[in-house]
């Protein structure tokens, strides 16, 4: 079947929806390396594998086994003793001919040895049961190379991810429930024209229940601040008393019954949101603050230039407030009125985003860049969601290994809940001291379960120890995770085959937020959480 | 598409490759290789401090798993593909999968079971077809079918049902089929007749999973609140005063599609047929033209006439996990089983929220009680159909009401045949009085919401 554009929007309409265009052609660009093809492995690929991955490329030394082959879907038995890059690397290429596979049949810690510099050319590194060395090792390299690094297991009835990257700065978070942008506290200009343009009480029936809501809450807040020495309905009662205001100017009928006017009862439903004040929140005037937004040079990310950039419109153009957003909800009116109101919004939009356009231009000539480099498309965007942009920075391996750096506050407080997620991490971090210690993981073998209880709680003693963690790790938990036997039960992999995949095409869209920066998943409880370790 | 010429070709090459690729022992070969089952064995045969009171490590569980437990999974789309493989893999063989589906090309992007050239194939065929050559051993037994097809029967042979499904009327039809095989013996429920119904649902970003035992848990209707009913753009608005690029299209496809008939008398509107939408979507152009309204596209237009719901393999992979680490639990009693729901959003970071629903006292679906309707005696049967659809605890589709008078069972409405509606029509405009309807009356209401018909109680009020 020839691959058209036309049916590559086809096949993926349904996830086009929600990252559009323009993030299938970020994915379609990317080069993902998977570590290790087991069962997490090659769930999270084939994750990736069918929205439309650029390529990936397997690195695994290791030989197919009879276990590797019952718990992936992505291994048949006629490829047992076959290298597992190779094996796993058939079965999901066949899964989208878009996509490239690719395979190296060796041990990431060879390639660490001989040729760290391989893992520079990919967009996002994805580790899967990797012992504690190898991850550590790993990390450097990825983090030295600003390598986005993406560390999974799967541990019986455990699930783990851990995202390292210095600094990821998302423009379109999408968020579930964004307040409106309206200035009903501060109309500009145009807006306060568009509202003085409307006199309710001179209107026909019909055009008085077909105004917006908008106007009239503009028109009555209007009315109020005559009355109230021009302060905004402040506490509940004040605001209660503003809803009866607006409600006693439904028309009533010849018989003195109101009539059935929708638009003044979404007035009334939407005052308490409306009378929200205009104002940029804490999340983003970090962002704003951040250093990269003062020290703007010929390196500095389009980001950081366009944050910049409307930092500068704040202060001087925006009289302290973001570029207008533009948009409006769908409100009950008729469409000459909604459409001129909406068009107010959606000019001023354009005008602040020119402003915006501006400062961006004088920013790259301060540091000999084109204007081009930055687009219009490109700038509008970042107005539009510049209420909404968020930055995520996660702390180094090296950080939340190292004695001096760990996070102890997390650790300790988490702890109080003892059967939270928190002992889990502790866990994890416990058999893969085992594994140093003993060159394997705790109770594989049946008749190793009993006798490794004891050896396991030493490693959790001396991890607790080392790190000055003054917390008690309950021994069934201790047991439990000889129990599991470093099993991979194919549910738990497929759980964080799809949350792993998801936190990926995150990282390469650039669109919605990635997590900061450990998660776990507890099959026995369907219970998560996540810490920032 | 060039393609579709020699389809059935095209089909067997790729079922020879893929025989290539995966089995070596041929079909109906179940040996199990050395290995095969240790990651699953460890949670069958260990103890430990965490398992279900009722947990026996024992060399023979896994089995049980292998040849005895019986599996059903309704749907073989986005969920059922995940669940097919993550119930095979965790040891299940004796599955049947229903699916009244066949392939759509833009099913692929997530549902890993099916290629282009499936397209236009039954899902449930496809699906099963490929589990069991990609696994040896599981015997995965498709049904091409409505869920409605089937009677107490068919249900009745599974020890664990699990619905990957995308239609709240067919959750609730299936809800209602496992509460009608519950047998009480004087009055206590015999808990050997409860088949647990795990169920998984996802939308974009977010899903859920939920453990249902059917008489002792919360049900689909006991939460059916959670589900508030979808609103559509009132008919004034569409009509006359469109303000938005979906109004637009609403508008063709309610008002003008009915008048024009562009493709023939009688010719519905196929969301599925491209010629179809690129009328609509030409039109609802012209309309937002009109009004000054920008933002008519066709992907908007397909999205709106077709009413899609956006899907990613990520979230399907999440909740079918979910769904399918209960199966396994209640099959093998290794662990407690969720109590009860689960939530999933990975928009902003990931979000999970664990919490036990509650039965509802008086669900129409589970609580054996017979329902109250209270309405005064000039209330007109109008009024009975509009609370039995509206109301959020019962959101019937067309009910159909029918009641014992004077020793006979007559119907008072339906409207899913032609010539009782037409019949039973006046029937809507005359009062309860009218009728002949008394108080505490018994009211038999059938809907496709339900297998069984609701029994209601009428209270005439004063």
């Amino acid at each position: 079947m020839a691959v058209t554009k036309a049916s590559k929007d086809q096949k993926y309409d349904r996830q086009l929806r929600l990252w559009g265009d323009h993030g299938q052609e970020e994915l379609e660009n990317a080069h993902v390396c998977l570590i290790n093809s087991t069962a997490s492995g090659t769930e999270i690929l084939k994750n990736l594998v069918l929205p439309g991955i650029g390529a990936f490329t397997i690195v695994d030394g290791h030989k197919v086994s009879g276990q590797d082959v019952g718990n992936n879907f992505f291994l048949s038995n006629n490829s047992i003793g076959r290298n597992r890059a190779q094996a796993a690397t058939e079965l999901l290429q066949e899964l989208n001919t878009d996509v490239s596979g690719n395979f190296v049949e060796e041990s990431p810690e060879k390639l660490l040895d001989n040729d760290p510099e391989f893992f520079h050319r990919f967009t996002l590194v994805i580790g899967v049961q990797l012992p504690e060395s190898t991850c550590l090792r790993l990390g450097s390299v990825l983090w030295n190379a600003n390598i986005p690094f993406l560390v999974c297991r799967t541990y019986g009835l455990v699930g783990y991810m851990r995202l390292v990257v210095k600094e990821h700065t998302v423009i379109e978070s999408h968020p579930d429930n964004a307040l409106e942008d309206l200035r009903l506290d501060q109309p500009f200009a145009e807006l306060k024209n568009h509202i003085q343009s409307y006199d309710l009480e001179g209107m026909g029936k019909k055009n008085h229940s077909h105004t917006p809501w908008i106007i009239i809450v503009a028109k009555y807040l209007e009315k109020w601040f005559s009355e109230h020495n021009f302060q905004f309905p402040k506490n509940y009662k004040e605001k209660e008393a503003f809803k009866q205001l607006i409600r006693q100017g439904i028309l009533k009928s010849e018989k003195g019954t109101p009539e059935d006017e929708e638009n003044f009862e979404e007035a009334i439903k939407n005052v308490n949101t409306a009378l929200n004040p205009t104002k940029i929140s804490s999340g983003v005037d970090d962002i704003f603050n951040g250093e990269q937004c003062n020290d703007i040079t010929s390196q500095t990310p389009a980001f950081w230039v366009m944050t910049r950039a409307v930092r500068e419109f704040v202060h001087n153009d925006g009289g302290g407030n973001l570029p207008v957003r533009g948009s409006i909800p769908d409100m009950i009116a008729d469409s000459e009125k909604f459409i001129t109101l909406q068009n107010i919004y959606r000019e001023k939009a354009m005008q602040d985003a020119s402003v915006v356009s501006k400062h961006v231009e004088s920013l790259l000539q301060s540091v000999g860049k084109p204007s081009e480099s930055i687009s219009e498309q490109d700038i509008k965007l970042f107005c539009k969601n510049a209420a909404f942009l968020r930055v995520v920075r996660c702390r180094s391996l090296v950080e939340e290994y190292s004695v001096e750096t760990v996070n102890k506050d997390a650790i300790t407080s988490c702890m109080d809940s003892a059967d939270g997620e928190m002992v889990l991490y502790l866990m994890l971090r416990s058999v893969d001291r085992f594994y140093q210690q003993h060159s394997r993981y705790p109770g594989v073998y049946n008749y190793q379960v009993e006798e490794d209880i004891s050896k396991l709680k030493l490693c959790v003693n001396s991890l607790l120890q080392e790190y000055s963690l003054n917390v008690n790790v309950k021994d069934d938990y201790i047991h439990e995770f000889c129990r599991y036997g470093a099993s991979e039960p194919h549910t738990v992999a497929s759980f964080l085959g799809g949350s792993a995949a998801q936190e990926a095409i995150k990282i390469i869209t650039r669109q919605f937020v990635p997590f900061n920066n450990t998660f776990i998943y507890n099959a026995m409880s369907q219970t998560t959480a996540t810490f920032q370790l | 598409m060039a393609d579709a010429e020699e389809p059935e070709k095209k089909r067997r090459k790729i079922e020879e490759l893929t025989e290539k690729m995966a089995v070596d022992g041929g079909h109906g070969d179940s040996g199990d290789w050395d290995g095969r089952w240790n990651h699953v064995k460890k949670f069958l045969e260990r103890p430990g401090p965490f398992t279900h009171p009722d947990f026996e490590p024992s060399i023979e569980s896994l089995g049980f798993l292998l040849e005895t437990c019986k599996i059903l999974v309704i749907g073989a789309g986005g969920l059922g593909c995940e669940l097919l493989k993550n119930l095979a893999l965790s040891g299940f063989r004796h599955i049947h999968v229903v699916d009244m589906d066949t392939i759509d090309i833009s099913n692929l992007n997530r549902q890993f079971l099916f290629r282009p050239n499936d397209v236009g194939r039954p899902k449930a065929d496809v699906a099963a077809d490929f589990v069991n050559n990609r696994i040896p051993g599981c015997k995965v037994v498709p049904h091409f079918n409505k869920i409605q097809d089937f009677d107490e029967s068919f249900y009745r042979q599974f020890h664990i049902i699990v619905c990957g499904l995308d239609s709240i009327i067919a959750r609730r039809w299936m809800n209602g089929m496992l509460i009608s095989l519950l047998s009480y013996n004087d009055g206590v429920l015999d808990p050997s007749s409860i088949i647990p119904l795990i169920d998984g649902g996802t939308e974009g970003f977010k899903g859920n999973a939920r453990v249902i035992l059917p008489g002792m848990t919360a049900c689909i209707d006991c939460t059916l609140a959670l589900y508030p009913p979808q609103i559509n753009f009132p008919m004034c608005t569409i009509a006359s005063m469109p303000r938005l690029p979906e109004h637009c299209v609403e508008y063709v496809r309610m008002l003008q599609w009915p008048k024009d008939e562009p493709f023939g008398e009688g010719v519905g509107l196929d969301g599925d047929n491209p010629e179809h939408i690129q009328w609509v979507f030409q039109r609802a152009h012209e309309r937002a033209a009109d009004y000054n309204i920008t933002g008519v596209t066709y992907r908007l237009t397909q999205g709106v006439v077709k009413r899609i719901i956006p899907a990613v393999a990520s979230t399907n992979a999440v909740i079918a996990a979910a769904c399918s680490t209960e199966v396994f639990k209640m099959a093998s009693s290794a662990y407690i089983p969720l109590n009860n729901y689960l939530v999933f959003n990975d928009v902003d970071g990931l979000y999970t929220y664990t919490f036990e629903a509650e039965r509802k006292e008086n669900c129409s679906a589970c609580s054996q009680v017979p329902q109250d309707l209270q309405f005064p005696p000039s209330a007109k049967l109008q009024e009975v159909l509009e609370y039995l659809t509206e109301n959020a605890s019962l959101q019937m589709k067309s009910p159909a009401i029918t009641a014992t008078l004077e020793g006979k069972n007559k119907t008072l409405y339906l409207q899913t045949v032609a010539s009782i509606e037409e019949r039973t029509r006046p029937n809507l405009c005359k009062t309860l009085k009218e009728l002949g309807l008394s108080d505490g009356q018994e009211l038999a209401v059938a809907d496709i919401t339900t297998p069984q018909t609701v029994l209601f109680k009428l209270k005439l009020t004063s």
